[in-house]
């Protein structure tokens, strides 16, 4: 024997025995060879019980050899960083991996939670719906909470590589077993593009774990010249350990690479994104196991797995082996152990009949076979002792004798082999049980897919490999533009596995469990009590017994379920229907998904012009809608409100350079450009001469604003439209929405030109002092550049749109320059501005001069509920000539309403107190009794040495004067509701 | 019917189970009842059991195309709570939620309504300003809620990032908010609805109307037609379709809301976290997966399936938050097909057609209005007038203009 | 994902695109009543079958464009420009009776009248 463990046979196998590689499961050490997966390493140890189960946790064993596996979860540790729940079964060994069963306690072979399976009979399926009612859930939930979960949370560093991939192909082709290998050679002869993926490390799907030859040549060399011809062909990309989860709309698919995931320089998992014109699925099946008491056992496995143990691996699975079926294949496994010089002690076959020549290797080979007998019970506590094999009835309902014990370690079972058919239902495909196929079959789709060998029931070697060739010609071959139809699976090629005879459950002893659904503990008689209680739609009976809910998705158990439920209601398989397949097949690893889509790379921030000064001059970044802005220039010894208090005392008092270059900026030109503004602002724009501004409105059609900012009119076929930061891209596509959809006939050419122009912003008494330090063909004097007017020019050499606007009630230059020459003029501007006491200002403070002014700021101060009648532009809409967005809804009674919430400002009555935005008006302070309106912007004004605010209130327009209470999180403060102009009502200083 | 309680659980087990009775019948339909209501999904089978219950109206047929629950119903991501910004939301849900707190022993059915808090984080300065607006407006409106520091919140959520490219800047946390086992509420009132008389008639599609001097009289199934005093429909995703078939147009996009599930952990969040800036909320279902949801595909579907889109979208946001779930993995993904209104308020009561009732439009949050949309659903059939707590649900609200937005005060879809 | 003919680009993500709901609504004028108004603001067909409907190419060309799609198996089934009247679809039946559609169909003004 090997050293890498009692059960290796000392031959056989794909392994690289000259490798040996050591780990440790719950602390043993014990070592594997180069090739072998977690789990086959485990088996060739004699580890028989890997985990607990779910609920009774009972212990189990490793009972498949693929992604079927409903046992061997395991958390796995590599380099310090552990990850749970990873199937033993598809978890290649790696050097120092250090393995832990999970869910049990004090250890996976004493497990004191087994209690629970003493007490099964009080925890039948939707037992917690019947109790813990009283005095409520909540008592029982933390305990309750605890027991579940199989894993815990990943630990250590996780220094996984994510990334995300995109491949475009005209044949993707999902699976490389022999049928998926020859569709894929087929298909690249016949000139396509083609992609193969395999979730396996290895191509060769079954064929890798058979010794069954190949069109008259063994598997090995038959599967080594096909991927021989394919890795030679540059048509071909070839994925391993690649697993397609997901199958979306048009032909849209997405898989998980771990082909990388065990690299020695660190773990890397890629998640790719298909496209592909045409798809065949050669997904293979899966092998269904048999029903019977105490079918949970270690040391009970799939007979496909016991041979794939034996012949990939070199493990032989035990000492002394039953075979269990009711089908020919599993034949193969007893013929197959026999041969490698395991005992077999029986074959134990539920049908009266089987295939001469099957029977006849069987007797070569001096083989027991009990016909029509089924194993009907199990004896052992950590690994299986005996089986009980009776004989049956042939429609296997009911037990003909009182049975044997027959001494076992291992028992193969096997129950037919089901196509796995979940990518072809992601697809949109429909899928139907047959009933001479004795399995779930793919009928049509809608999609461009195909689907092909033992996928689509084609069980024999060479039908799988025929269709499989067919289906890759004829994918090559097919036209682009065709719409896809209904395409019917073809049935040309399937085959039953041989001679299979439904009966897939032993008659019930005494009131011994059979198990369903291995991973979720859902026994047959849940299925019965599911059925007595009418949960017996396929979904109710998913979703009351859980069956098929864990995370093996029920690979093994749905079929068992379907076929007790048939049982039970008397009507077929295929008339009971089956659930949806959904994504995931396999699970996915969520960082996978989101690729390396973190920090910066999963919301790039934005940065202004100017970015550079205002990070070496200690600005304070926020995010501003995606913007990183500075909140405000902290001097030392300051915080926050200091320094918001000295900027906004700068620019009442001196001057303030502001930038302001997200604000949003479209040029509208062309013959129709006035009267397509004139539709989309509330306000006049054809009467606007040119070099004027004017502010402006916007509102959706529902009458609510959207938008404000100022436009300009450059020319009469030339306006320039400013919208607020955060709106600059809504706008802009809005704008062009209306334009192409709606008034396509109007001759216009609209342009967002918001980063091409940065926007440098001076305010207070001295900017046009500043401004005219500068050479300049504009200008500046205040008769010849008024208030709202805009002049195009140059400034020291610089070209430049200048709007004299003001955001702050101060004198106000916003200068646009183009954006990578903002900087130089930023700083030219500090220069010579320092002799005026210049100061950067933080857009806190910049709220804060504006708020002192009682301007709106569309988005704090106006809700999805706001129309321009609550913000007093009632007589601007008087005036206005012609229809425009929005404004029939502002006909209607409701949006005329006296009583709506309408814009005011407050000032706060309480001496000491603050006022915060988000607090409410409310209608009395004790019983409260309800809201009356909010404040919608608020704070300390430096300027007034008090706070104030702005706020929404209903009927507010004609309270002004009126005391109110305004309440934040218990407390309430009393406030004066005022007309919202704090500061310079009258507009003297930025009209100056 | 048999009762639930752990003493019948104890007899059961000593039976082996084979006494429990059925939680349904499936009836033979008859020829005509007071009221049909189309869909069985927990509006349709909760506006049932009010009906029998509290107004004495059992000839009463629940019909639906499919499975009891098996729409929305039972695809939703269980979330209960009631911290709404508008004071006719705020009350509608707030009496939903506390329904939903004597739902486990009303129905006799444990519903696993979990109280667990549900947290809405801010993630700059300027959002907790307007988180504060809401919150403030649940106190206001009498029901709990309380702003949280991000000291608050690290405590609480520990996995949660607070420095992030989005910085958790505070919260909102309404404690009585949390989850709920949602197939059990349709099971539930399925069972109790069936034990005071009313017929549950599944895999029965109704096609049609029946239609006398303009008022509806019954339905058509494919079996025949089933007559009706009144008719309701709670059909949510096909309410245009089967509307359509009377004439009827409604302010409804269907859409395909998409939700995912983690494989199980042990307990690691113990809170609904819900962030409106990156669209995303998880919680951890008492089974232990990690439930996430978020957008909706963004176009009009009935497919009751999922776009790649959306989903990398949701998982992006969550990681964004919790990087610790990197190494998690999804297990399933699945969709609904939810009623978006133009306000995000659902539309319950009356039509221009007599006899002829609609509760649609849940958009996204349906499953926590179950318990008060069926009791006033089925005070407004028995009674003909609307009841208080809808009457501003009304179809009216979209021709005055009398919308209720939810979406545009709580700043997410302004 | 839906795989969208942009006419103008060619075929593309879904990503790339912005959907715009129900095309061929008649914005009425200010004299519609409040009910007719509401109607155009509000009610759509919101169709299970045959949707026609606007897309933006908003990551690629900035063209809106009209399609024709199954809501239902999110098939495309036609895609025509702005302003163009729908497209003929009558031989084109819903998802549910699964019939073949005419390549035609596929590009711009091709099988429009």
């Amino acid at each position: 024997m090997s050293s890498s463990g009692a059960y290796r046979l000392a031959q056989g196998g794909q392994l690289d025995r000259s490798r040996s590689l050591s780990f440790t499961f719950n602390g043993r050490l014990l070592s594997g060879h180069a090739g072998d997966t977690l789990a086959s390493a485990l088996l060739a140890n004699g580890i028989s019980v890997v985990a607990r189960s779910f609920k009774y946790h009972r212990p189990r064993g490793i009972f498949s050899a693929g992604f079927e596996e409903p046992n061997a979860l395991l958390r796995v540790e590599i380099n310090g960083a552990a990850v749970p729940l990873v199937r033993a079964t598809m978890q290649p060994l790696v050097e120092g991996m250090v393995v832990t069963s999970e869910n049990c306690f004090p250890s996976v072979d004493f497990d004191l939670a087994r209690i629970f399976d003493h007490a099964h009979a009080l925890l039948p399926a939707g037992f917690y719906n019947k109790t813990f009612k009283w005095p409520g859930w909540h008592t029982y939930e933390s305990a309750i909470r605890r027991m579940a979960g199989l894993g815990t949370l990943p630990t250590g560093e996780d220094k996984t590589a994510f990334f995300r991939h995109n491949l475009r192909c005209d044949v993707l082709v999902v699976g490389a077993g022999i049928a998926g290998l020859s569709a894929a050679l087929e298909a690249s002869r016949a000139g396509a593009r083609v992609t193969l993926i395999e979730q396996d490390a290895e191509l060769g799907g079954r064929a890798l774990c058979e010794r069954t030859p190949i069109d008259g040549r063994s598997s090995q060399s038959w599967i080594g010249e096909v991927v021989g011809e394919l890795k030679a062909s540059s048509q071909v990309t070839i994925l391993r350990r690649t697993l397609v989860a997901g199958y979306y709309d048009h032909n849209v698919l997405t898989a998980l690479d771990l082909s990388d995931n065990e690299h020695p320089t660190g773990p890397v998992q890629r998640f790719w994104t298909i496209r592909a014109t045409e798809v065949i699925l050669a997904t293979g099946a899966i092998e269904q196991p048999l029903m019977f008491a105490h079918n949970d056992r270690p040391g009970i496995m799939l007979a496909g797995a016991v041979r794939a143990y034996l012949h990939r691996y070199g493990v032989a699975a035990g000492r002394r082996a039953v075979v269990a079926t009711n089908n020919d294949d599993a034949y193969r496994t007893a013929f197959d152990l026999h041969d490698a010089g395991v005992e077999v002690a029986a074959i134990v076959d539920a049908r009266e009949r089987v295939t001469a020549e099957v029977e006849e290797e069987a007797k070569r080979r001096g083989l027991k076979v009990l016909r029509s007998s089924m194993v009907v019970d199990t004896r052992g506590t950590t690994t299986l002792r005996a089986v009980a094999v009776h004989a049956i009835s042939s429609d296997g309902f009911r037990l003909r004798d009182n049975g044997v014990w027959i001494s076992c370690d291992t028992l193969a079972v096997s129950s037919g082999w089901n196509p796995t058919v979940h990518l072809y239902s992601q697809a949109g495909g429909r899928v139907r049980y047959d009933t001479s196929l004795a399995c779930i079959v793919p009928d049509s789709c809608r999609q461009r897919v195909r689907i092909v060998g033992a996928a689509n029931a084609e069980f024999a070697a060479l039908s799988a490999i025929a269709s499989g060739a067919r289906a890759g010609r004829e994918a090559a071959c097919s036209p682009r533009e065709s719409q896809p139809v209904p395409r019917g699976a073809s049935s040309e090629y399937r085959t039953a596995t041989n001679g299979i005879q439904p009966i897939r459950r032993a008659p019930q002893t005494r009131s011994a469990r059979q198990w369903v659904d291995l991973l979720h503990d859902v026994t047959a008689s849940d299925i019965e009590l599911a059925a007595r209680e009418n949960y017996a739609a396929v979904e109710h009976l998913k979703r009351y017994t859980t069956n098929g809910m864990a995370v093996d998705q029920g690979k093994t158990s749905n079929l068992n379920a379907l076929s007790v439920l048939s049982e039970v209601t008397g009507r077929d398989i295929g008339a009971l229907g089956t659930t949806t397949y959904r994504p995931q097949f396999m699970p996915v690893t969520f960082g996978a998904i989101s690729g390396d889509a973190r920090g910066d790379l999963y919301a790039p921030p934005r940065h202004m012009p100017a970015h550079q000064w205002h990070v070496t001059h200690a600005a304070q970044l926020d995010d501003y809608g995606g913007w990183k802005r500075p909140a405000c220039y902290l001097r030392a010894g300051e915080n926050r409100d200091v320094a918001i208090n000295r900027e906004v005392k700068a620019v009442r008092s001196a001057l303030g350079l502001f930038e302001g270059s997200p604000l949003g900026k479209i040029e509208v030109r062309g013959r129709d450009a006035a009267r397509f503004l004139h539709r989309i602002y509330l306000n006049n724009v054809t009467s606007l001469q040119p070099g004027k501004v004017r502010y402006g409105l916007m509102l959706n059609e529902n009458g609510i604003v959207i938008d404000d900012g100022v436009f300009a009119c450059l020319s009469p076929e030339h306006y320039l439209v400013s919208t607020t930061s955060g709106n600059a891209e809504r706008i802009a596509g809005w704008l062009d929405e209306w334009h192409q959809c709606e008034w396509p006939e109007l001759d216009l050419v609209l342009m967002p030109v918001t980063s091409q122009w940065a926007v440098l912003t001076l305010a207070g008494a001295s900017a046009r002092a500043l401004l005219q330090q500068f050479p300049s063909d504009i200008d500046f004097s205040a008769a010849a550049f008024p208030h709202m007017s805009f002049r195009e020019g140059r400034i020291g050499g610089r070209r430049a749109r200048v709007q004299r606007v003001s955001f702050t009630g101060e004198l106000s230059y916003e200068i646009s320059v183009p954006a990578d020459e903002a900087e130089e003029l930023w700083q030219e501007l500090m220069q010579r501005g320092a002799q005026f006491g210049i100061t950067p200002i933080g857009l806190e403070a910049w709220l804060i001069l504006r708020l002192e002014k009682g301007f709106l700021h569309v988005g704090s101060d106006t809700d999805g509920t706001t129309n321009p009648l609550d913000l007093g532009f009632g007589p601007m809409i008087q005036k206005k000539v012609g229809d425009f967005v929005g404004r029939r809804s502002l006909m209607r009674a409701h949006d005329q309403a006296t009583s709506r919430r309408q814009f005011v400002g407050l000032e706060v009555l309480t001496t000491g107190s603050s006022l915060v935005a988000g607090a409410h008006i409310i209608t009395s302070p004790a019983p409260m009794k309800r809201s009356e309106g909010f404040v919608t912007s608020a704070g300390f004004s430096p300027t007034l040495g008090r706070f104030i605010g702005l706020g929404l209130l209903e009927g507010g327009h004609a309270r002004i004067d009126e005391t109110v209470t305004v309440f934040d999180e218990g407390r309430t403060v009393q406030a004066r509701i005022v007309k919202p102009a704090f500061f310079d009502p009258s507009g003297e200083r930025m009209n100056g | 019917m048999s009762h639930y309680s752990f003493l019948s659980l104890l007899s059961g087990a000593l039976g082996r189970h084979r006494r429990w009775s059925q939680a349904w019948r499936t009836p033979t339909p008859r020829k005509a009842y007071d009221v049909v209501i189309v869909g069985a999904g927990g509006q349709g089978l909760a506006t049932a059991y009010y009906l029998a219950k509290k107004h004495g109206i059992r000839n009463v047929a629940v019909i639906d195309k499919g499975w009891l629950g098996g729409g929305n119903t039972g695809r939703n991501t269980q979330v209960t709570r009631s911290n709404y910004f508008w004071p006719e939301s705020a009350a509608f849900y707030e009496h939903s939620l506390k329904l939903y707190e004597g739902l486990s022993r009303e129905l006799n059915f444990n519903v696993m309504l979990s109280q667990r808090g549900i947290l809405t984080v801010a993630h700059s300065h300027h959002e907790l300003e307007s988180l504060r607006r809401w919150a403030n407006a649940i106190q206001v409106n009498g029901i709990d809620s309380e702003l949280m520091t991000p000291g608050q919140i690290k405590k609480l959520v520990p996995l949660m990032d607070l420095e992030g490219r989005f910085p958790v800047h505070g919260g909102f946390i309404q404690r009585r908010g949390g989850i709920s086992r949602h197939d059990a509420v349709a099971w539930g009132y399925a069972r109790a609805a069936n034990a005071l008389g009313v017929d549950i008639i599944q895999q029965c599609e109704v096609i049609g109307f029946h239609r006398q001097s303009g008022r509806v009289v019954g339905v058509e199934t494919p079996n025949g037609t089933i007559g009706a005093g009144s008719v309701v429909l709670s059909v949510a995703g096909h309410s245009t379709v089967l509307a359509g078939k009377l004439g009827l147009r409604l302010p409804i996009n269907s859409m395909a809301l998409q939700a995912m599930v983690s494989e199980p952990i042990k307990p690691c969040l113990d809170t609904v976290v819900l962030s409106p800036t990156v669209h995303m909320y998880v919680s951890q279902s008492d089974r232990g997966e990690l439930v996430l949801g978020g957008g909706a595909d963004v176009y009009t579907s009935y497919a009751q399936r999922g776009g790649l889109p959306a989903f990398q979208h949701n998982v992006t946001a969550l990681l964004e938050l919790f990087p610790a779930f990197r190494q998690l993995r999804l297990m399933r993904q699945w969709a609904g097909i939810v009623d978006i209104t133009p306000d995000t308020t659902p539309i319950m009561g009356r039509t221009p057609i007599e006899g002829f009732y609609i509760n649609c439009g849940w958009g996204t949050g349906g499953y926590k209005a179950i318990p008060a949309g069926g009791d006033t659903m089925a005070h407004t059939v028995a009674t003909g007038q609307a009841h208080p707590l809808i009457a501003k649900f009304c179809l009216e609200r979209f021709v005055s203009g009398a919308l209720i937005d939810e979406g545009a005060a709580a700043g997410v879809a302004h | 994902m839906l795989q969208i003919h942009c006419p103008y680009c060619g075929m593309r993500d879904e990503e790339e695109y912005r959907f715009g709901g129900e095309s061929h609504v008649t914005r009425p004028t200010l004299e519609a009543s409040d009910v007719a108004w509401a109607d155009y603001l509000f009610n759509r067909i919101n169709p299970k079958g045959i949707a026609f409907e606007r897309w933006l190419h908003s990551y690629g060309c900035g063209r809106w464009f009209n399609v024709a799609r199954d809501t239902v198996t999110h098939e495309i089934l036609a895609v025509y420009p702005m302003g163009a009247a729908k497209p003929q679809l009558s031989k084109v039946e819903s998802a549910q009776t699964r019939e073949p559609v005419s390549r035609a169909m596929r590009s711009v003004g091709e099988g429009l009248s």
